[in-house]
């Protein structure tokens, strides 16, 4: 029965692949902890910790969205386009207060979502270059509303509370990237639409056989990653105090590689929220040491080196995943 | 509801496709737990009519009545609604998802909003022990045999309360002991009172497991019979539009019961070993004008001799004449020049180009003959694919039609004319006829006899016993890369070509070919 064994041993490789994947970051992850700890000083220090993760909590977002087009077997390149666009937006509307300035970017991140997605799934366009021209249209909109230059938000009406507001000691930043992640394990786990993302990943057309809605599916995956970039666009006009429609330049693909490296197929069909949640902090983290070892004085690194670690360690990453799921056979 | 008559009766269907009339007035009858064949030609329009009971294609015209009430179907989600499940050819599932999952995919038990995995465990385990068949349901349906996940599918499909299942080639990639499974099932679903639809072009399973059959031909139903008072000879003939008494004298393949080689030997291997175990010790030679089948189960060492032969797979021993001169191909472009060529098994795969046209796809290995200065000669292109075209009587819209969109057995055709336009002295064939209808198998037999009585030599690889009995001058047999018996036309029949690949003699022991 060579015949039958053959798909049967791709398959239990490609599992074995995506474990190694969603684990080998989070060893990374935890190697770098270690490293960072033992060298540097104040690295374990509440302030490191707390400014790390809210400073990550917008590629987190963008992240997450990302792992579940990228589940569909899409992809979203308009991410950091759209986060820059919902900053200058919810810069804006931030006299009207917090509820407002947060409601109406998310709202215009969805619906440029809505779109991408409407275009993929009916239109039967290719997933990058409908989020590619989104990416161009969002960033020409974000500078055009904007004139060219950043937009201070209203701080008498109470929108910076986002940026300034603490619970627990943790700044809310930390708490909506944590809850989103919360929100995307049980979605992942534990949801009739998360299969159907799923299985549309691993053969739409077979999906589309089995009665799922597959035009819905994907509309929704690109409403929610484009959401999720909305509100990291919040986020980050929260903490800069400011719209910024020059930012987010390259996030998108920062959110590909911690997905990737998280363990999700970039075919689709496999994917784990968990795995994104270690790739976004193990990608930030290598910034963070990179800052570190700056502080030292010993040696002096530009911050450009943070991209040449980072695809150096993705080309690692899938060399090894490779190596190690060749050898199974 | 009525419960009597016919649970399906579809009556008087038309379809038209630009260009084409896919149906005309067919009709298709299915009784209660009833288990109903629907056979035909490719292009008969067998699989038109099940897309449009299935909601995939709408008609033209006609009446599609289900339980007594019309039906109309606008897509294959709410066909399923209506009770009529499909299980396609390529088992239609999700390899990465489980067992469970993929059963319950679109409907998942749900409890406040989340799956239920527990329940939705013990249903589907619960479905698969009806069907008789224990796996683990949390296991990746692609981590299960092909045979298993045709089951996975058929539960699926049961879950839906279907009454009526339909099968469409449901056994071409099962081995013998996986369609015995899947009969079983099927004969469960039967004593269920759950009628099935079987569209196959195997006969064996057509009468091992069938009620009664419906025969298209030309978008037209030509026959709804019992199988019990069809003979398999009278339902090929109705299927192919032909007079019985012609069939009977032809044979049911297309070969020509005919001798009509030469003695010039074309080419001859002795000791022939590949690089790997597959192909240790094969001797097999082909005389100008003769068809020499190959024959062995399969792993025997079949398509890596012919590989060997034509310098797509290193040989590590043993010698290769054509024309008595010693030769060793060093790659396939060797031997197109000395005149060879080889047809694959796996057609999509290693065969057609399927985004190209027939014009380019037929003339794809003659391009360098027909060019010059690197530009193609359109009009002498042209002329070589208007005259195989004819000559093969391909079934195509024109010369730039995809071949993607052409039937199994006219893609073969191409395929076919690819190497007979260059003129070669020697094909050799890897399963010809596999995947293809009975009606263009049998064209296609006819078109190996005609080119070998033109004076080519034809070596053809073969798991099907008749279609080698009836087609070759003489059957080479493997078995585990060692050539075990050689007969002569005289003595081939199934029983001699079967226990020699059982059982034949060691290594070159069998006997030689008188003439």
């Amino acid at each position: 029965m060579a015949t039958t064994s053959t798909p049967a041993r791709s398959i239990t490789r490609a599992r074995l692949a995506s474990v190694l994947q969603g684990q080998g970051a989070l060893v990374a992850l935890a190697l770098l902890v270690l490293f960072g700890a033992l060298r540097y000083d104040n690295f374990l220090s509440s302030y490191n910790v707390t400014s790390f993760l809210a400073n990550n909590a917008k590629f987190g977002l963008i992240a997450l969205g990302m792992t579940f087009v990228i589940m569909t077997g899409g992809i979203d390149l308009s991410v950091g386009a759209v986060a820059a666009l919902a900053s200058v937006v919810a810069a804006m509307v931030s006299e009207y207060g917090l509820v407002v300035g947060i409601a109406v970017p998310v709202l215009v991140g969805a619906v440029i979502g809505l779109v991408n997605g409407s275009l993929v799934a009916w239109g039967r366009l290719q997933p990058f270059i409908v989020t590619l021209a989104m990416l161009l249209a969002a960033r020409g909109l974000a500078l055009t509303v904007a004139g060219n230059q950043s937009v201070a938000v209203d701080f008498e009406s109470g929108f910076t509370a986002l940026g300034t507001t603490t619970l627990l000691t943790l700044a809310a930043p930390i708490w909506i990237f944590a809850v989103a992640y919360l929100l995307g394990v049980l979605v992942l786990g534990r949801t009739p639409f998360s299969r159907h993302v799923l299985a549309i990943g691993d053969n739409e057309e077979t999906a589309r056989l089995m009665g799922l809605r597959v035009e819905r599916v994907k509309l929704g995956v690109y409403a929610l990653s484009g959401a999720l970039a909305g509100m990291a666009g919040v986020l980050l006009a929260a903490q800069y105090g400011a719209g910024q429609p020059a930012e987010g330049v390259g996030w998108e693909l920062t959110a590909i590689a911690a997905v990737v490296v998280g363990g999700t197929l970039l075919t689709g069909g496999l994917g784990s929220v968990v795995g994104t949640l270690w790739g976004v902090l193990l990608l930030g983290l290598i910034f963070n040491v990179l800052n570190f070892e700056n502080g030292r004085g010993v040696i002096s690194l530009s911050p450009y080196w943070q991209s040449i670690v980072l695809g150096g360690f993705l080309l690692v990453v899938v060399l090894l995943q490779n190596r190690l799921a060749a050898r199974q056979t | 509801m009525i419960a009597t008559g016919p649970l399906l009766q579809m009556e008087g269907i038309s379809k038209a496709f630009p260009g084409v009339r896919a149906l005309e007035g067919a009709s298709l009858t299915v009784g209660r737990g009833e288990v109903h064949a629907v056979m035909g030609q490719n292009g008969a329009g067998k699989s038109t009519l099940i897309k449009i009971l299935t909601g995939a294609y709408r008609r033209d015209a006609g009446t599609v009545t289900l339980d007594g009430r019309p039906v109309d179907f606008h897509s294959p989600q709410q066909a399923q609604a209506g009770g009529v499940s499909t299980i396609y050819q390529e088992v239609n599932l999700v390899g990465f998802r489980s067992v469970a999952e993929n059963i319950f995919l679109g409907r998942e038990p749900r409890r406040w909003g989340l799956i239920d995995r527990r329940r939705m465990h013990a249903e589907a385990r619960r479905l698969l022990e009806r069907l008789g068949v224990e796996v683990d349901v949390s296991r990746p349906l692609g981590a299960i045999n092909v045979a298993l996940q045709q089951m996975v599918a058929i539960a699926r499909a049961i879950s839906f309360e279907s009454r009526l299942v339909v099968m469409d080639e449901p056994t071409s990639s099962l081995d013998e002991a996986e369609v015995a499974t899947l009969f079983g099932v099927i004969r469960q679903l039967k004593a269920d009172g759950v009628s099935v639809i079987f569209v196959s072009h195997r006969l064996d399973e057509v009468y091992a497991i069938c009620d009664r059959v419906t025969i298209m031909r030309d978008g037209r139903t030509v026959d709804d019979r019992a199988l019990t008072d069809v003979s398999r000879l009278e339902l090929v003939a109705r299927m192919l539009g032909k007079d019985l008494a012609e069939v009977r004298r032809s044979g049911a393949t297309g070969f020509a019961d005919a001798t009509h080689h030469t003695e010039r030997r074309l080419l001859e291997a002795r000791g022939l070993r590949g690089a790997g175990r597959t192909l240790e010790h094969a001797d097999v030679a082909v005389r100008a004008g003769e068809i020499v089948g190959l024959a062995g189960l399969l792993g025997s060492g079949r398509t890596e001799l012919a590989r060997a032969i034509f310098g797509a797979d290193p040989v590590e021993a043993g010698e290769l004449e054509v024309d008595g001169r010693p030769v060793r191909f060093g790659s396939p472009a060797d031997a197109i020049r000395a005149g060879i060529g080889l047809a694959p098994e796996d057609r999509k795969t290693e065969g057609i180009v399927p985004e190209m046209s027939v014009r380019e796809n037929l003339t794809l290995a003659l391009l360098p003959a027909i060019s010059r200065y690197g530009v193609v000669d359109r009009r002498r292109q042209q002329e070589v694919v208007d005259r195989f075209i004819r000559r093969l009587d391909i079934k195509t819209t024109g010369p730039d039609q995809k071949i993607r969109e052409l039937s199994g057995g006219n893609q073969q055709k191409v395929l076919l004319a690819r190497w007979l336009c260059l003129d070669p002295r020697l094909l050799l064939l890897d399963e010809p006829t596999r995947g293809i209808d009975v009606g263009a198998k049998g064209e296609i037999q006819a078109l190996i006899n005609e080119l070998a009585d033109s004076g080519l030599g034809v070596l053809m690889i073969s798991s099907e016993l008749e279609e080698l009995v009836e087609g070759s001058d003489r059957v080479v047999v493997l078995r585990d890369g060692r050539t075990v018996a050689e007969l002569p036309h005289a003595a081939i029949t199934e029983d001699a070509i079967m226990s020699a690949m059982a059982e034949g003699p060691a290594t070159g022991a069998g006997e030689r070919d008188g003439g």
